[in-house]
């Protein structure tokens, strides 16, 4: 048996490594066991020289050991500084690769290494960086092989095989073939899981033979040579039999194991399969297993304070003392507001009481999911959102009442207690449908988009009662003019939810028509095929309804519909349907106007040669999920890059768009430039949340970006730069006059940027929200060749354009 | 949608133009000042005036299109207007000195606006015409990327060349030393490179060999392919070499087809710039002959 303690730490990062450091202070006897020989391996990870941020700002921190602001180099100093001081018990390589409850309520804890100790409590602050995937055979940890990659023009003249297949592994070998010998191996026949430029990328340097690549193949394994010129050679398993290369250096790029399966085999329930899930922990942190404390990302806070404060609480927690937890404080002001409401906990039981969707969730989902939210008590008559407005939070009614204005209703709905409105833009990443404003009394809790997002992805009855409710009202919104309220319940009992991925048909045509789809979350395609040819008629954004023609008389599918991109839709079962119109003839009128209307438009587009292809074309570079796009007409651009200047201009000095790349298609440009898609990719894994949604749309940066780059790799479309913030130039009349500093759309150059590093943060085009007169780039062009335009103008963007 | 300048608005300074003119027109001929009309007349003045301030307003432009953050009009508008209230400035001027001319400064000012406006004109014909040109010239892909692709082709080149006789080496060099792209403005309207001279070369390097070789060379006419070359040397040669004597030939007609599309591509954009050489110049050198012009008649008149 090993060592035992009273607790035990898995994971040095600011978590684990606080949590240690607290124990140690107060003299508890610990371990931290660490899988890397250094503390705090995602730290250590950063790029050298990064500047780390410590938002949130108005947190406080509450821990023994630094952090403020800084450096890497100067963080992680003063770490390890603090550890030494603080006399923690640290074990480095001591990844932990099982955690088991005994009987007796001990925890054995075993190590890859062979070790093991036992403990009383264990806290988990493994992060989410998970394990970098090995090779998986013999010779992977072999000290030319490596698994990440900093500086790739620090190696020259090597023979480098690069394993993978994925966006780093590209970005490696492509940077790495200007002074060395690449081999890249891919598994399989195509680099399909890239970024298109990052493909695109990688295919030229192979045509090029610049990189030689084996696709269908998969090491076998790696071996040290001792004689000969090179250090080593891998056996490969290639598709034609076995082949081997000599080699000085194996990078492999496999992209890393979620933490999860380890957390699940430890016992932790996550609530359900979306990886976005995190596991339910009570307000002391502790999971499902008695005594196995979750702190840090893992635990669903992804930032270094946040992990910080709460390795210092679970420590108190687990020796019985009940501090108040580090954000209490700010709690407290979002109530400040509010009088008679009593303590924090109170009036957080109090919501949940009054908010049936919120009873569902746990203690410390509801702290996190208040932190958060902003509680607004808005006056009788006051606007809470207008129609049309690109806002995407989340509203629930605490007391009180709302009105939604409803287009085409003269009464407005009323939605009291205990309701929730806002869900619509949420979850189909579109204006709003409706103006809502506050009745009287009203007191409103406001979600934000991503914490709601996390509280649906975990807490599979958030999820339904928030589906039911939306398909109710979709419903109603579309059909309430004419059905009576048990109608439309008759159709939303019948009615289910369909995922479809980009490129999936949701019918064809000839099909039988059995359903009606209302489109909640993508877009569709309408296309027709017309001598062997798939011609694109029209495009369907969420909040339409397509496949309703096979209901109301003819009986098959007159054309395809296609999900441009990840694509949700409600069904409404056909038999259900074909009832209420016939028995609803103003229902049945009003969808035949519909029809009609459709139909000259799709006639128009089916005669015009090659209408529909432009639209195709432009679906083809993800134009689909897009709100807004910068099209540039090439028949007009005299390639001035005056767009490119008042971008820069505009925005401290760097472009946010690249004028010359991108696609071409019939004198159609799309430049490298941010779409302000309906669902950012970007916004996936911003540890601040720093990016956001304004209200007409854009897309931006907030000033609270920790410059961690998650962005920059998640957008597909390659528009996220990671930039400082450069001086002020001299203005126009200096220059134009004088002379003075560098020209209209050049970059200022900085005496002193060298010297004194500063913060480098994600940029990208914020749609000159904050210009007065709109896009910039699109004013700036001298012969209006470059214009913005939404997806619900393509079909008309594609007649123009003949 | 897209619309260009010339379409902007409608054509709405089109119409404006328009109806300055046809009011200037009827103004001249129901005005009878008792002497030849001229600018000295109260009409002369009126349209003297309005002639310059148009003439500012067009300057201006050019500042409006540095002032990226202002809310004054789309570039696209101003650029519609500069181009109509421009060309109708050469009647409201013809107009205003009554169509008298003599050697001074007034008639150099109203020939320096000629000039200007003229150079506009032929701007206004490239900017129509070149950008579909360039575009096709382009094939979608990026002059930096065409770039780099000549870049690696004299890399392959040369990689090859070495393998087969050391005349060929220094020949592939010596064309890649000449290769030429951009330079001055003027090989850049030409749109000339080096890269043809390289298959030139080469053929005559094979000539060489041959002669060297004591054989009796077929004599290289000028029609003759460059597959015949490859064949011809491919008797003499070893296998290994006539291979990579064909590819090198293959991939300097790529370079050549590159090279080609890139000095284009370079002579397009350089026509597209050109011309505001002149204009802008000009344009100032006009305003200066007009604050003469404007001085002179106050005080010698
Ligand atoms: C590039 C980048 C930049 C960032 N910049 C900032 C910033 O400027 N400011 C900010 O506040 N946040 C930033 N973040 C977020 C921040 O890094 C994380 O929120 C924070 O590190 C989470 O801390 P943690 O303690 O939960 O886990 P981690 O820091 O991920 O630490 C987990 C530790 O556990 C170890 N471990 C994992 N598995 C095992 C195992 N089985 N056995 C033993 N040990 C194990 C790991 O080696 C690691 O040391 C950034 C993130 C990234 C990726
Ligand atoms: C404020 C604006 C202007 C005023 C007040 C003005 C005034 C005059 C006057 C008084 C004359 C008569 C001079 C004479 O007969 O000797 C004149 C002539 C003339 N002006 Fe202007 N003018 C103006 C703008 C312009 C402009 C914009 C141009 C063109 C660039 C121009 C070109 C001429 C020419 C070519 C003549 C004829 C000179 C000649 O008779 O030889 N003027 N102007
Ligand atoms: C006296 C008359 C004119 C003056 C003083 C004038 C002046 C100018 C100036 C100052 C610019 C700014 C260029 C820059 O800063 O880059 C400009 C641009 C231009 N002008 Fe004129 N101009 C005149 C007439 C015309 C006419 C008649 C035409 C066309 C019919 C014309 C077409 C253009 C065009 C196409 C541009 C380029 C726009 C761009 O690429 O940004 N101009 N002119
Ligand atoms: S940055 Fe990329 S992912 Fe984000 S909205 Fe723009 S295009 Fe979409
Ligand atoms: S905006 Fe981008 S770089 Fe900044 S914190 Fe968010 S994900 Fe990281």
């Amino acid at each position: 048996m090993g060592e035992r303690f009273k607790i035990a730490i898995v994971g040095s990062g600011p978590g684990g490594l606080s949590a240690a450091a607290r124990a140690a202070e107060r003299n508890e006897s610990h371990v931290l066991l660490e899988a890397e020989p250094h503390l705090s391996n995602t730290i250590y990870l950063y790029q050298k020289g990064k500047y780390v941020m410590d938002e949130p700002g108005i947190l406080p921190l509450r821990s023994p050991i630094p952090f403020a602001a800084g450096l890497r180099e100067t963080i992680l100093e003063g770490w390890d500084e603090a550890a030494a001081r603080l006399k923690i018990n640290v074990r480095y390589q001591h990844e932990v690769s099982a955690i088991k409850r005994r009987d007796d309520g001990i925890f054995d804890i075993k190590c890859k290494n062979g070790n093991s100790v036992e403990a009383e409590a264990v806290v988990l602050g493994i992060g989410l960086q998970g394990n970098l995937r090995k090779l998986g055979v013999p010779g992977e940890d072999l000290p030319f092989v490596q698994y990440q990659l900093d500086d790739p023009d620090a190696y020259e003249g090597e023979t480098i095989v690069v394993v993978g297949a994925g966006d780093a592994a590209i970005e490696n070998a492509v940077a790495l073939a200007k002074q060395n010998n690449v081999v890249i191996i891919n598994r399989k026949d195509e680099f399909g899981r890239a970024k298109k430029g990052n493909e695109q990328a990688i295919l030229k340097a192979i045509d090029d033979g610049l990189i030689e690549c084996y696709y269908n193949s998969s090491p076998e394994k790696v071996e040290a040579l001792s004689a000969g010129r090179k250090p080593g050679r891998m056996i490969l398993n290639t598709a034609n039999g076995r082949a081997q290369i000599l080699l000085d250096r194996v990078i492999a790029r496999l992209g890393a194991t979620a933490p999860r399966g380890f957390v699940e085999a430890c016992g932790v329930v996550f609530p359900n399969k979306d990886p976005a899930s995190v596991p339910a922990i009570s307000a002391q942190y502790e999971s499902n297993v008695k005594r196995l404390y979750i702190v840090g990302a893992l635990g669903g806070y992804p930032l270094i304070k946040q992990a910080m404060n709460q390795g210092y609480e679970v420590i108190e927690y687990i020796t019985g003392n009940a501090v108040e937890p580090a954000d209490a404080p700010l709690l407290k002001a979002k109530f400040a507001n509010l009088k008679g409401i009593g303590s924090v906990d109170q009036a957080l039981a109090q919501i949940q009481k009054n908010v049936p969707v919120l009873s569902h969730i746990t203690p410390l989902q509801m702290r996190e999911f208040m932190l958060d939210s902003d509680i607004r008590t808005p006056a009788a008559g006051e606007v809470i959102f207008t129609r049309n407005d690109y806002t995407n939070s989340f509203y629930s009614i605490v007391e009180g009442e709302v009105r939604i204005e409803v287009e085409g209703k003269p009464q407005p709905v009323v939605l009291r207690r205990g309701e929730f409105f806002g869900e619509m833009s949420l979850i189909s990443g579109r204006r709003r449908s409706a103006t809502v404003t506050a009745g009287p009394n009203c007191i409103l809790v406001e979600t934000p988009r991503r914490s709601m997002n996390r509280l649906i992805n975990s807490v599979e009855a958030v999820k339904a009662d928030i589906d039911r409710v939306f398909i109710m009202r979709a419903i109603q919104s579309r059909f309430a003019s004419e059905a009576s309220t048990e109608q439309l319940a008759e159709m939303a009992a019948n009615a289910t939810l369909q995922r479809f991925k980009a490129g999936d048909y949701v019918f064809q045509e000839g099909d039988e028509g059995d359903c009606l789809h209302l489109v909640r979350i993508g877009s569709l395609t309408i296309s027709r095929n017309i001598g062997g040819k798939d011609i694109v008629l029209t495009y369907v954004a969420a909040g339409n309804y397509v496949g309703e023609m096979a209901l109301m008389g003819e009986s098959k599918r007159s054309a395809s519909a296609r999900a441009a991109i990840a694509t949700e839709t409600i069904r409404l079962d056909g038999a259900v349907f074909k009832k209420l119109i016939s028995r609803i003839p103003a229902l049945r009128l009003r969808l035949q106007k519909e029809f009609k209307e459709r139909t000259a438009a799709n006639l128009a587009m089916q005669s015009l040669p090659g209408g529909g292809d432009i639209i195709s074309f432009l679906m083809a570079q993800g134009a689909g999920e897009a709100t807004d796009i910068l099209l540039i007409d090439e028949s007009l651009c005299v390639r001035c890059d005056n767009c490119e200047k008042a971008c820069a201009e505009t925005h401290s000095g760097t472009s946010r768009l690249d004028r010359e790349a991108g696609p071409t298609f019939a004198n159609v440009h799309v430049p490298t430039s941010c779409r302000h898609c309906e669902h950012p990719h970007c916004m996936k894994d911003c540890p601040p949340d720093a990016l956001r949604r304004a209200p007409n749309g854009e897309v931006f940066i907030a000033d609270n970006c920790i410059g961690c780059g998650n962005c920059e790799r998640n957008c597909p479309y390659g528009v996220i730069h990671m930039a400082s913030k450069p001086p002020k130039k001299p203005g126009l009349l200096q220059w134009l006059l004088l002379g003075r500093g560098p020209g209209p759309g050049e970059a200022p150059y900085d005496p002193n940027a060298k010297k004194d590093p500063t913060a480098k943060k994600a940029v990208k085009c914020d749609m000159c929200k904050d210009q007065p007169g709109g896009a910039a780039c699109v004013r700036a062009c001298p012969t209006g060749a470059a214009i913005r335009i939404s997806p619900e103008e393509f079909p008309a963007y594609a007649q123009s354009r003949r | 949608m897209h619309d260009s300048i010339l379409t902007h608005a409608k054509s709405r300074y089109l119409w404006i133009s328009i109806g300055l003119s046809v009011v200037s027109i009827a103004l001249y001929l129901w005005h009878d000042p008792g002497v030849a009309p001229n600018g000295g007349t109260w009409l002369g003045y009126t349209l003297g005036t309005i002639a310059a301030l148009i003439i500012v307003l067009l300057l201006l432009f050019g500042i409006r299109k540095r002032s990226y953050s202002t809310t004054l009009g789309s570039t696209r508008g101003w650029l519609s207007a500069h181009i109509y209230l421009g060309t109708t400035l050469i009647l409201l001027v013809l107009l205003h000195c009554g169509f008298q001319f003599g050697w001074n400064l007034h008639t150099f000012a109203l020939v320096l606006m000629l000039i200007v406006i003229f150079s506009g004109f032929f701007g206004v014909y490239a900017y129509l015409r070149y950008p579909t040109l360039m575009t096709r010239n382009r094939e979608s892909a990026t002059r930096d990327a065409m770039l780099e692709e000549i870049q690696e082709i004299d890399q392959n080149a040369l990689a090859l060349a070495d393998g087969i006789a050391p005349e060929i080496h220094a020949v592939v060099l010596r064309s890649i030393e000449n290769t030429k792209l951009g330079g001055g403005v003027w090989t850049q309207l030409r749109a000339r490179d080096g890269s043809d001279i390289a298959i030139a070369r080469i053929r005559a390097a094979i000539e060489k060999r041959e002669t060297q070789l004591g054989a009796a060379p077929a004599p290289m006419q000028a029609g003759q392919t460059i597959i015949a070359m490859v064949d011809f040397l491919a008797g003499r040669a070893d296998d290994k070499q006539s291979e990579a004597l064909r590819k090198l030939i293959d991939i300097l007609s790529r370079k050549r087809s590159l090279a080609t599309r890139v000095a284009r591509d370079i002579q397009y954009q350089a026509i597209m710039e050109i011309w505001l050489y002149f204009h802008v110049p000009l344009s100032i050198a006009l305003l200066a002959a007009l604050i003469g012009h404007i001085i002179s008649v106050f005080f010698y008149w």
